[in-house]
């Protein structure tokens, strides 16, 4: 029935140790995330313009909510593909 | 019956932030329509009231989106939830109209300002009445990894030396906020709720709390990174 799963112990660690990279903080984050998602779904380099918030996404599971809505809200809207 | 509740909160709307202008913002990249929204809702009169009218029309839409993304259904309890979301959104974003500087669609940018206060609203009814554990030695838990199936040699010495670190190296302030945050996985906004304080001001407790665990493993010849290779090999 039980079965070793070492990527579980590994995750644990990983969010308790956070990410190694620099990061922007939670207020830095929500100002950049409207700019940030837009590349994204552009299909343009969101990490390079926006350094950091990566990083930070991995690290704070609020902010990566409010990430991944916001992706989803434009992605179900007709001319997000048009930006 | 959205235009009747719309109305009194268009005027105080008006009154007390359209004059808020930044002109030292560079907005030369934004586009025709976002300019259009940000000249109609820094006007007044009957423009501007229906500008304001519509966007909250859309922040009532990203609301209920996300209470819908989170489980929460349309319920008339829940519905409301989203109306306050969107009551809440529509006074920030005017409160902030001054600092929107068209990096990106008008639209995209108010909508962050919805789904944070309806996720924000959603964790918190979640969580209400709940008991929030806060135990700064909650972290002693995490030894008991060590022997866990799940922990091959080099995860159970990594484990041993976070479990040496946290107790070595944190405030009790911080230990507790990392036990929260990581082992209980209590949201931020909860957590910020029940300490009195901010989301920000917690990460930040947080971030430093994760910076001084990694000093203490780089000082051990020790890294997640390597073990990560291996244990998701």
């Amino acid at each position: 029935m039980s079965h070793h799963d070492p990527s579980r112990t590994v995750d644990l660690l990983a969010r308790l140790l956070g990410p190694a990279e620099p990061e922007l903080t939670c207020e830095e984050c929500f100002e950049e995330l409207d700019r940030y998602v837009e590349l994204e779904l552009g299909g343009r380099d969101a990490d390079a313009t926006v350094p950091g918030m990566r990083p930070h996404l991995e690290g704070c599971p609020a902010c990566r909510e409010d990430h991944d809505s916001l992706a989803a809200l434009l992605s179900a809207e007709p001319r997000t593909a048009d930006a | 019956m959205l235009r009747t509740e719309i109305a009194p909160l268009a005027v105080s709307v008006g009154r007390s932030a359209m004059h808020d202008a930044a002109p030292s913002v560079d907005r030369s990249g934004a586009d025709a329509e976002s300019l259009g929204w940000l000249q109609a809702l820094s006007g007044a009169g009957r423009r501007h009231d229906e500008a304001v009218e519509a966007l909250h029309a859309l922040l009532l839409r990203a609301a209920r989106f996300e209470v819908a993304r989170r489980g929460g259904g349309r319920s008339g309890d829940l519905d409301d939830l989203a109306t306050q979301a969107a009551d809440d959104a529509l006074m920030a974003v005017m409160r902030k109209l001054h600092t929107y500087r068209g990096e990106s669609r008008f639209t995209t940018w108010a909508y962050k300002f919805a789904l944070l206060e309806a996720a924000v609203k959603v964790r918190r009814r979640a969580w209400h009445g709940r008991e929030v554990p806060l135990e700064a030695e909650g972290w002693a838990r995490l030894a008991d990894r060590r022997h866990s199936p799940d922990a091959d040699a080099e995860s159970s010495e990594l484990i041993a030396a976070v479990c040496d670190g946290i107790a070595g190296a944190l405030t009790p302030h911080q230990r507790t906020v990392l036990v929260a945050l990581t082992l209980d996985d209590i949201p931020i906004d909860v957590l910020a709720d029940r300490l009195g304080t901010t989301r920000g001001a917690l990460y930040k407790t947080l971030h430093d709390a994760r910076r001084k665990l990694r000093a203490r493993l780089s000082q051990d010849g020790l890294a997640l990174e390597s073990t990560m290779q291996g244990g998701r090999s």
